[in-house]
């Protein structure tokens, strides 16, 4: 469902900012891409990244939690920044916590619980944010889109 | 039995209504059809709490059921339908509408209120203070009105006179006797009550008995007393007693008391043994029972008759505390000593404070007969467990009305009361109740309360309860629990404290050395933002910085209200609403420069909304370069200060109403609370700026500011309570320090003032002896707090528009300038609004 409601938008992103669009475009859909460096990160927050991907662009949340996954990795988590109940771009603005064991991000807006290792929202079974792998390379951000 | 017989109900009083209550509950409908008459046009509601119909409560919060009550549980309410005979004959009822049949019949009309018959006594704006219609004629004939006389210095008198008071008439009570509330307080009680009264302008005139009234010159009536003094004023409401509403049962020869009221035995019945009569309308033993408590065992003790059962009415406990005008009175059992020969009695007068208190007990100091309270009611529930259950006294009785500081005084801890003991007496359930719902697993108050209904009634145990709840869960091992979140096992109080204490600056070190372990301690969105507030009350270090910046709401990271589409609010703070021409083009300039659509805001202020994220920092440096600074509409914080015009413009006013608002508004903008804090400022009673409604209220007086605290608007709207009188300015910036310090302190998270006081054991007198006499010794401590923050003070926006590191986040995407597409506007009105 999530993932209708963010095309359908999209598409309407599209003919507004066709310019900007065509430029995204024509870059090469590879598998991980670079979205920014840890300086742009802000820790136990979420930043919003705009991404480009074989279905089309996708605005995507990116949340830093140091230390959590104790060196494991486990410490980028990115996931839709689109709020399923709201229809805004906002998630990254969200407060982030860990509830019932869990690390998420409450909306910004109606406070929904989304579980950042899947996206799944905690108070609404059948609604799941889409995820993406992301990892450091270094000092940069890459994410697979 | 195969057919129902008929049951009638005369009266859908609070005492008709309860036994409707109870035959609802036992499944008594099986064997009764129930029919019941009320002449007013509401169903029942709580006429102890009346006077709240005037501080904003309606008829329907103040019914004692849900509309749908009756119909659901298939009993038949006629309302607006008045039984005018009793035909014992043929055993029915008749009214206007028809004749009803029945078999067994209940008297609970209850009482009028007595008018003395003195000619004139029936003009326009002669009233009486008894039910809803009677307060709605009451504020009708207010509004062109500016004084009001109440004939009746007894109980309901000064009600009345409170409610006069707050309709803002200049108010007086003239008595009949040589004291007020005669039947409650001796002279000396009537004395001080006298004097506390008359210090909150209520002016009082004892042994004044009432000829006649006429037209006045000045005013609309004229009262004329017995030495021929004249009092006129343009309204009087006759509080001079109640009387049984008896007649029905005069009419159809029913046995009636010499001074009124329908005889009843201890079953309820009446000399008819099909009619029975319960409430302020039956007389047991030569006693009407003015009080709701003694109604409703009558009603318990009819329901049993009604189904063979042995309840009986043995009497009742006509103890009393109330506060009227403010004013602690309280009474219990022989309270004048004048039923014990033998008695004695232990006296406490305090001139300064203005407390009294007077002890009866047996001649061998044992037993405690009666007691009497004026101006402080803190020891009334010990004592009355002391006298209803029969508790031997301490040796030296004295030490219970003597002041705390003197030592002793030991208040009876809810382990020291026996079973037995009666904790609500509206709904007489016991300790003993309380133990066995718990037993049966009932796990908080409010499950108590739900299966014994105590504290529903008067709610004068409320604190009571709560202290025996709590005692017994914890005595059972059950951990009343009040942790914020599952991170902290502590409330909002206790993070606070622990704050403070320890000097603890960052949520992270917090977290660490009282966090709860079983979790990955990042906090949640609940104790995230509550600790950022905390922080920020205490050291006031700007929120944005890199520590705190993750514990915030989106609103309090932005600086900005997030709307529904993403976008932001920008709200400059204009102090006091008091703006000049140049400020207000620049809103306008930079308004059209960002397609901000603008409202004016119902704080003063003027909201631009439709921000971009990534705007928002050019709109702010535009606003600050133009002398503007944050408005903090986005945190739980000061609001806005609203102001009327004052005396410098407006011909009513007597203080500098704007003047004072801009004052406490740079005074506490950026203060941080559990909630946010809204002030009005009005020049002069006429109260143009609302301050009644708001957390705090000033108005101004001829000689300073009055101070009300604790108001609400909203879904649930509160009158702010009178706090302080006459206050000069500097006396004003200190009490209000000192009562927001200790809101700050003490408050759960996101409680507005309104809820924390309904909430404060002790309440309003409670906050007063903390403030105004500052009975914790805190006081230095909470102003030099404030003193902190108003110092500390710099313009959030101010501070990040300076510094790139916090700009940072101010874009939409990391990685891409582009503003986010999907936000589209439309236009309406000819500005834009989210499509
Ligand atoms: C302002 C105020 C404050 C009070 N404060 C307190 C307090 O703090 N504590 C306390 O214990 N008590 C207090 N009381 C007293 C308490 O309200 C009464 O004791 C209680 O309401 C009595 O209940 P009742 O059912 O007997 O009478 P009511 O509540 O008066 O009900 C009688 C009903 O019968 C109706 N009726 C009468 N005749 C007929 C008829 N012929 N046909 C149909 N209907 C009829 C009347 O219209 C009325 O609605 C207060 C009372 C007032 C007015
Ligand atoms: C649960 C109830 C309420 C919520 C959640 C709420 C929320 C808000 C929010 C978010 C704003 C800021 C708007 C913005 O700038 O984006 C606001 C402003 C305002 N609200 Fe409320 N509000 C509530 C109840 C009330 C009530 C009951 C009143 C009045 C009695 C009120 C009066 C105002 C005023 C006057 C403003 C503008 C204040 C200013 O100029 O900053 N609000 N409210
Ligand atoms: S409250 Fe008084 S001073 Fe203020 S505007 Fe109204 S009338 Fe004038």
């Amino acid at each position: 469902m999530t993932g209708t409601a963010l095309k359908k938008e999209m598409d309407m992103a599209d003919i507004q900012n066709s310019e900007a669009f065509e430029n995204h475009a024509s870059e090469n859909n590879t598998a991980w891409q670079k979205v920014c460096t840890k300086a742009d990160l802000v820790a136990f927050s979420g930043v919003a990244a705009w991404l480009e991907t074989a279905d089309g662009p996708a605005q995507v949340a990116i949340f830093y939690l140091p230390g959590l996954g104790q060196g494991k990795g486990d410490e980028l988590f990115a996931l839709d920044h689109h709020d399923p109940f709201s229809n805004a771009n906002v998630i990254a603005r969200g407060i982030v916590g860990d509830l019932k064991g869990a690390a998420v991000v409450a909306s910004p807006i109606y406070k929904q619980h989304f579980r950042l290792e899947d996206g799944q929202c905690l108070e609404d079974e059948d609604v799941k944010l889409r995820t993406w792998k992301v990892k450091f390379k270094g000092d940069e951000v890459w994410v697979e889109g | 039995m195969s057919t129902q017989q008929q049951l009638i109900i005369i009266g859908n009083g609070m005492v008709g209504h309860h036994l409707v209550e109870q035959l609802v509950d036992n499944g008594a409908l099986e064997r009764y059809q129930v029919t019941v008459f009320g002449e007013e046009r509401h169903r029942a509601y709580d006429r102890v709490h009346l006077s709240e119909y005037f501080s904003g409560r309606d008829a329907d919060s103040l019914a004692l059921c849900e509309a749908g009550y009756y119909a659901t549980s298939g009993v038949e309410l006629r309302t607006s339908e008045a039984v005018i005979e009793i035909d014992r004959n043929s055993q029915e009822v008749v009214t206007e509408q028809g004749r009803y049949p029945y078999d067994r019949l209940v008297l609970a009309t209850g009482s009028f209120p007595f008018v003395p018959p003195i000619p004139g006594n029936d003009r326009d704006g002669c009233l009486v203070y008894r039910t809803l219609d009677d307060l709605d004629a009451i504020q009708a004939a207010a509004e062109n009105a500016t004084t009001g006389v109440v004939v009746g210095g007894g109980l309901l008198g000064l009600e009345a006179a409170n409610a006069l008071r707050g309709l803002n008439l200049d108010t007086a009570v003239v008595e009949f006797a040589s004291r007020l509330m005669p039947m409650q307080v001796d002279n000396e009680g009537g004395e001080l009550l006298r004097e506390k009264i008359e210090a909150l302008g209520v002016q009082v005139l004892l042994e004044r008995a009432t000829q006649r009234i006429e037209d006045g010159e000045a005013s609309r009536h004229r009262m004329v007393f017995q030495d021929d003094k004249v009092l006129e004023t343009d309204l009087i409401v006759f509080s001079a007693g109640i009387r049984p509403r008896d007649q029905l049962a005069r009419d159809c020869g029913l046995e009636i008391g010499e001074r009124g009221g329908v005889v009843v035995d201890n079953q309820c019945l009446t000399s008819d043994p099909a009619i029975l009569a319960i409430g302020e309308v039956a007389l047991w033993n030569q006693s009407i029972f003015g009080l709701v408590a003694p109604g409703y065992q009558m009603a318990k003790a009819a329901f049993s008759t009604l189904t063979e059962g042995d309840t009986q009415f043995g009497g009742a406990d006509m103890s009393t505390k109330l506060k009227l005008l403010g004013v602690d009175v309280g009474s219990i059992g022989d309270a004048h000593g004048n039923q014990n020969p033998s008695a004695r009695m232990f006296r406490y007068l305090d001139p300064i404070k203005q407390e009294y208190r007077k002890l009866v007990v047996s001649s061998d100091g044992k037993k405690l007969l009666g007691a009497m309270l004026v101006g402080n009611n803190s020891v009334y529930d010990t004592l009355l467990q002391y006298y209803s259950n029969g508790i031997e006294l301490p040796d030296e009785p004295a030490s219970l009305i003597l002041p705390q500081s003197s030592g002793a005084a030991p208040t009876l801890g809810p382990g020291a009361l026996p079973e037995t003991a009666s904790i609500c007496s509206c709904h007489n359930v016991t300790k003993g109740d309380i133990c066995a719902t718990i037993d049966a697993g009932a796990v908080d108050l409010g499950g108590v309360k739900a299966a014994t209904k105590a504290s529903t009634g008067c709610g004068g145990c409320t604190a009571l309860l709560k202290s025996v709840v709590d005692h017994e869960l914890e005595a059972r091992g059950v951990e009343v629990d009040k942790s914020i979140c599952e991170h902290f096992a502590h409330t909002r109080q206790e993070l606070y404290d622990i704050v403070r204490v320890e000097g603890i600056k960052t949520f992270t070190d917090l977290i660490e050395k009282h966090g709860n372990a079983d979790t990955h301690r990042l906090g949640c969105d609940i104790c995230k933002p509550a600790v950022a507030s905390i922080l920020a009350s205490c050291f006031n270090e700007p929120i944005t910085d890199a520590a705190h910046i993750p514990l915030q709401d989106t609103n309090d990271t932005f600086m900005a209200n997030m709307q529904k589409n993403g976008t932001y609010s920008v709200v400059p703070r204009v102090a006091g609403g008091e703006i000049t021409p140049d400020k207000l083009i620049v809103l306008g300039e930079v308004a059209k420069k960002y397609s901000l659509y603008s409202k004016v805001t119902g704080g003063q202020r003027i909201d631009l909304f439709g921000a971009r994220l990534e705007d928002l920092p050019d709109i702010w440096g535009e606003l600050i370069a133009a002398g503007f600074e944050t408005g903090h509409a986005y945190g739980k914080s000061l609001r806005t200060v609203k102001s009327c015009v004052g005396s410098t413009w407006c011909r009513y006013g007597v203080q500098d109403s704007v003047g004072m608002a801009i004052q406490l508004e740079n005074r506490y903008k950026g203060l941080r609370s559990p909630h946010k804090i809204k002030f009005g400022v009005s020049g002069c009673t006429r109260e143009c700026a609302e301050a009644q409604s708001k957390d705090i209220g000033i108005i101004a007086t001829e000689n300073g500011w009055n101070l009300y605290v604790c108001g609400n608007g909203g879904m649930r709207p509160r009158h702010a309570e009178l706090f302080a009188t006459d206050l000069d300015d500097e006396q004003l910036y200190r009490t209000i320090d000192r009562f927001l310090m200790f809101y700050v302190r003490t408050a759960d998270r996101l409680q507005r003032t309104a809820v924390w006081r309904e909430n404060l054991d002790g309440g309003l007198e409670y906050l007063k002896e903390v403030i105004l006499e500052d009975s914790l010794g805190i006081n230095d401590e909470l102003e030099r707090q404030m003193q902190t923050v108003v110092d500390t003070y710099q313009c959030e926006w101010a501070d990040a528009i300076s510094d790139p590191e916090k700009l940072k986040r101010f874009r939409s995407f990391v990685n891409d300038d582009r503003p986010d597409p999907s936000i589209i506007m439309t236009s309406e009105r000819g500005q834009l609004r989210p499509a």
